[in-house]
């Protein structure tokens, strides 16, 4: 081979060598950039349902029309009829209409509205007798229109609201009379069928309950498991299935794990169906192995020195074992569990099949009552066609990407805290 | 009930403890008698004594106390020969909801007398099981405190039972492995009556809808050619193919490049950044593939005159494997740092370029491991259920044309188990037929795949 | 030795890991188609310094490598050099035998493949029947040539790297303590494959057995602490030093 052909290899050589630096690197930012583009596009769809919509609305508190007086109590207040004095304030909005867009007038408002008068009035007794501005949750689809997330010029055949409601809103608009606040409602409700007045409330209660039930479970449990197998199980047969087994469930699909809890903890044992105990229940089974596999890791890093040194002084194997190595196999421990408890707290698919697809309208105050978890609620929610769902389930998906974030940071800022290199 | 006993015993073990501990303190204090142990061991003993034979009667008990029960209520009905298995069960639940005052419809008057008998049955057990376990822990208090008395070993017992203990936390993985296996079998079992294995596997139509009947007894016909599975093993496959198709290119490079091209700085921010991708909850991944995937992809076929279903194969397989990259890359990487630098330095002397060793000697070295993760990644995606209940749709075919709707064997257990169900018909036990099948074809790559990475760190290390 | 023809020169040679520098100031001149064994106590420099003679320090990361090292009148510390074409004239063998975990056939193609040396299969044959030979290993493979090259002994492995090495015709071959992982009997036929070898190529070879350096090489160079203290004949080296260092070396009083 000549020289003149030997630069023509050469060239080939390196051109492929710069194509082979290229496929990688643009992997990498392919990846990145598919994360950036769902982070961006739930983020971007999420954030507005935040803020509520809400009209200002002038009523007048008259006392006759309610049915109280200056001394009723607060159980009379809440039985009491505040219907009508809504319907006045809203119809005032567009004096002299007739029937059909009178129940378009009444309809701008949510169906929580009575409720939010009662609890407005209850704060400022003061205002009986007189005309007072109370801030109403507007209707979902203006909420909508209002954060822009709907398009305003589609035909009124084709969406939910009329072109007078729409003029109402352009109105009141116009006045200041419609403003946006934080929404603490989504937070704290339970589910509705409404979406304005929808919130996470009973879902986040729900996944509380149903990772402290999956986290008593699991973490002793594994620990112990994790501290025998790595200690003193004996090299047998016996041990050897253990650890096959250990192995395999880690890799078990989690669906699985649900056709578990169904046919045995609801269909045998009769446990409460819907319940964070019995959802607590099965993502343990599927956390153990998640736990004992970076237990076990922690504790085979722990040298041989450390339990040397206990068992010269006469410490027996299992005084040695708890007092100087399990502290010391800790973080790692410990960060493996975080991780493995924010798997589980993203899992759907086993929760659904043990039946928490029920609509939950009251917050669960118990691992013992229905409820439903952060991740089922995002399904359930992306079912519906509603529009203010989508808002809804995009911002339902941000609080719980910020629990993970969180609990993954802490996890990893542990590791690296209280981590001893040994080496 | 069963809390309140629970509570109890913990509450008594708790100041068999501290007493404990403290007659051997002042034992010693008094007499200068040397005890075998730590006085903290005596404590420990008499509260395992107090507290374990207690707990285990009452395990025991709650288990065996429905069967009894069960059986006990059932026997007038069990006489009569036209009542089969799934008849019993059905009465049972109903006695027991009447009972519990949650029957929703009309209350059949017959059943009302067992109701009641099912409650004072209940009742008379609860006393009973307070009153045997009660003296179970006054007998073995008693028991165990004479022990201690006579100074036996109590840290040895103690170390004993904690060994134990430990054990049967480990056997936990496989009495779960155990109870997965027997209740998805318990009811495919009963699916498999109903319906041939052969015609299972082999049969293509896959239209459950019309076998559902609220009675016991199944005609043969109306399950005849509806359970064919074939349409969602293909599903399965297909998506998870087009999975693969997007993970793999993907993920090797990624995992070649950050082993060896990357600084230890762009290591350091790009490898967590790809584990998000990992962690991201696999609903979220299925709301974006529904909400925006899939409509791109049918605004785009409309562009280009295709049609493309908004629920298509190609939306779920694409998001699918972008949640697959990582499982892909992490792997890809650990198996490439595996392989000895003596190697690459062997070929770095001859003149070869980094790319030319890295396809020539470190990958073929490298390659059980990859084949290995590849793998996992694959029964990875097998498994995965909210990706494809959520944005492939429910169209049972067996079309090669990935723009249209596909279903798999995940989104048809789902989608039975949500509706109505009652427990003894043909369509929920197959979605157990289909969740033993994904669980012994998952079990069997992941043996496969994680024997393969073995040798291979054996190899190596 | 003025007269023979110098293959490699270094000069003002500094080398560092980081902070720590590991070779200061080496100036040597290495003949060619000779052998020159360096020694000297561990850590001193030895394996550092002929890793500079063909760029393999590159592949490290912290190392830094300044002054000027010429082969053939050629500068070859500095950028634009291009290193897979230096490696292909300065071939390098290890301390531990690395065959690839390829056949004993694809092992000993693999340089000639990517260089592109062979035009066909018949010419890809020869080579490898040549490396083999040269190597002194073609008889005892020539029948299993398809099996893993991983599959021969501890000597075996060694000598088909030295016909690795070979087979894309290198003008210097280096030699990293070649024989420190083998049995007397390996190491008596490298040492004779060695002495054949030098007729074609120049060799620098580290070692630590003073009696190999005095068998194999015609000259030798002492290292010590990162310096170069004596360069000198073989045999002036090891009868009458210059330097008591090298003397207490030699000796056996220290390293």
């Amino acid at each position: 081979m000549n020289n003149k052909e030997k630069e023509i290899l050469l060239k080939k050589r390196y051109s492929a060598e710069k194509r082979f630096r290229f496929f990688g690197i643009s992997s990498i930012i392919l990846a990145l950039l598919f994360l950036c583009i769902l982070l961006i596009n739930i983020f971007t769809n999420g954030l507005s349902a935040f803020s509520r919509t809400e009209i200002l609305l002038k009523i007048n508190f008259n006392e006759k029309k309610i049915g109280i007086n200056p001394s009723s109590t607060d159980k009379e207040i809440k039985q009491a009829n505040f219907d009508e004095i809504l319907q006045e304030a809203l119809l005032s909005l567009a004096p002299d209409v007739q029937e059909l867009k009178q129940a378009e007038l009444i309809d701008l408002v949510s169906i929580d509205a009575t409720s939010e008068i009662k609890k407005f009035f209850l704060k400022n007794r003061d205002v009986l007798n007189k005309t007072a501005e109370v801030a109403l949750t507007l209707s979902d689809d203006l909420d909508q229109v209002h954060k822009g997330n709907f398009p305003r010029n589609i035909p009124e055949d084709r969406r939910r609201f009329s072109d007078f409601q729409l003029k109402i809103y352009d109105e009141q608009n116009a006045k200041n009379k419609i403003i946006s606040e934080f929404n603490w409602p989504f937070i704290f409700n339970a589910d509705s069928r409404e979406p304005e007045i929808a919130g996470v409330g009973a879902s986040l209660s729900g996944s509380f309950f149903t990772l402290i039930v999956c986290l008593i479970l699991s973490f002793p449990l594994g620990i112990l498991a994790a501290i025998y197998l790595e200690e003193f199980a004996p090299k047998n047969k016996i041990t050897e299935i253990i650890e096959v087994n250990v192995n395999n469930l880690a890799a078990v699909p989690s669906i699985v794990f649900g056709l578990l809890g169904l046919g045995i903890f609801l269909n045998y044992f009769y446990l409460p169906r819907s319940t964070p105990l019995v959802g607590g229940l099965v993502l343990a089974l599927m956390t153990l192995p998640r736990i004992i596999i970076p237990c076990r890791a922690a504790l085979k890093a722990v040298p041989p020195s450390i339990r040397e040194g206990a068992l010269a002084l006469g410490a027996s194997k299992v005084q040695t074992v708890m007092h100087n190595v399990v502290p010391l196999a800790m973080p790692g421990t410990l960060s493996g569990t975080i991780i493995g408890l924010s798997q589980a707290l993203g899992e759907t698919a086993p929760l659904l099949l043990i039946g928490m697809v029920a609509f939950i309208n009251v917050v669960p105050s118990s691992p013992f009552d229905p409820s439903a978890v952060l991740p089922v609620q995002v399904y359930l929610w992306s079912e519906s066609a509603e529009r203010g769902f989508v808002e809804k389930t995009s911002a339902t998906i941000i609080i719980l990407i910020f629990f993970l974030a969180f609990m993954n940071s802490f996890a990893i800022y542990l590791r690296n805290k209280f981590e001893k290199k040994w080496s | 009930m069963n809390l309140i006993i629970l509570s109890l015993i913990a509450v008594f073990s708790l100041s068999c403890y501290f007493f404990g501990k403290s007659k051997v303190l002042k034992q010693t204090k008094i007499s200068g008698k040397k005890f075998h142990s730590l006085p903290e061991y005596y404590g420990y003993y008499l509260a395992a004594w107090c507290g374990l034979p207690a707990l285990i009667i009452l395990f025991f008990w709650s288990f065996s106390e429905l069967y009894f029960v069960k059986f006990f209520i059932l026997s007038d009905f069990r006489a009569d020969p036209s009542i089969d298995e799934n008849k019993l069960n059905l009465i049972f639940s109903e006695i027991k909801s009447l009972a519990e005052k949650n029957f929703s419809g009309t209350i059949p008057q017959n059943l009302i007398p067992y109701a009641e008998k099912f409650l004072s049955l209940n009742k008379i057990l609860e006393l009973s099981k307070f009153a045997v376990i009660f003296s179970v822990i006054i007998f073995c208090l008693s028991f165990a405190y004479t022990q201690i008395l006579k100074n036996i070993r109590a840290r040895e017992s103690v170390e004993k039972v904690i060994r134990v203990v430990m054990f049967l936390c480990a056997a936990i993985a496989v009495f779960t492995t155990i109870g997965i296996v027997l209740s998805l079998l318990f009811e495919s079992i009963k699916f498999f009556t109903a319906v041939s294995i052969f015609d299972f596997i082999t049969g293509t139509n896959w239209a459950p809808g019309r076998a559902f009947v609220r009675d016991a007894s199944v005609q043969t016909a109306d399950v005849e050619n509806v359970f064919g599975a074939v349409p969602l093993f293909w599903g399965t496959f297909f998506i998870a193919m087009i999975a693969m198709c997007v993970a793999v290119p993907i993920g090797l490079f990624s995992g070649i490049y950050m082993a060896e091209y990357a600084s230890s700085k762009v290591r350091r921010v790009a490898k967590p950044l790809i584990e998000v991708l990992a962690g991201v909850p696999t609903v979220v991944y299925g709301f974006f593939a529904a909400l925006t995937v899939g409509p791109f992809f049918r605004i785009i076929g409309e562009g280009i005159g295709l049609n493309i279903s908004s629920e298509s194969a190609l939306a779920a397989g694409m998001v699918m494997g972008v949640m697959i990259i990582p499982y892909v890359s992490s792997l890809t990487d650990d198996v490439i740092n595996a392989v000895p630098i003596s190697l690459r330095e062997g070929s770095y002397a001859m003149g070869a370029t980094k790319s030319e060793t890295i396809k020539k000697v470190v990958l073929p070295a490298a390659l059980p491991g990859v084949v290995g993760s590849i793998l996992l990644a694959i029964s990875r995606a097998v498994g995965e259920t909210m990706i494809v209940v959520m944005a492939a749709g429910l169209g049972a075919n067996l079309t090669i044309n990935p723009l249209e709707a596909s279903t798999t064997i995940t989104t048809q257990i789902v989608t039975i188990l949500i509706g109505d169900q009652s427990f003894n018909n043909p369509k929920t036990q197959a979605a157990f037929a289909l969740g033993i099948t994904l669980f012994f074809f998952t079990l069997v790559i992941n043996i496969i795949a994680l024997n393969i990475v073995k040798k291979f760190r054996e190899k190596y290390e | 030795m003025k007269n023979e023809k110098i293959k490699i020169s270094t000069k003002n040679l500094n080398v560092f890991y980081g902070a720590k520098q590991a070779l200061f100031d080496v100036n040597l001149e290495l003949e060619e188609k000779k052998v020159t064994a360096l020694i000297g106590p561990s850590g001193c420099g030895k394996s550092t310094y002929i890793r500079c003679l063909n760029r393999m320090n590159d592949v490290i990361d912290i190392c830094k490598v300044e002054g000027s090292i010429k082969i053939d009148g050629q500068e070859i510390n500095k950028k634009d050099v291009d290193v897979n074409l230096l490696r292909e004239k300065v071939g390098m063998v290890f301390q531990k035998p690395n065959p690839f975990p390829k056949s004993i056939y694809d092992n000993i193609a693999y340089g000639p493949r990517i260089h592109g040396l062979a035009d066909n299969k018949d010419d890809l044959d020869k080579i490898v029947e040549s490396s083999l030979k040269k190597a002194a290993l073609w008889e005892e493979v020539k029948d299993r040539l398809n099996q893993p090259g991983t599959g021969l002994s501890g000597g075996q492995q060694q000598r088909l790297c030295i016909a690795r090495t070979i087979s894309i015709n290198p003008e210097v071959i280096l030699m990293d303590e070649p024989c420190s992982a083998l049995d007397p009997i390996a190491t008596a036929k490298i040492e004779e494959l060695i002495d054949e070898l030098k007729k074609t190529y120049t060799i620098v070879i580290v070692t630590h057995s003073m009696s190999q350096a005095a068998r194999v090489s015609q000259n030798t160079g002492f290292f010590h602490l990162g310096k170069i203290l004596e360069f000198n004949l073989t045999e002036k080296i090891f009868k009458n030093p210059d330097n008591k260092l090298t003397q207490d070396y030699i000796t056996g009083r220290f390293g």
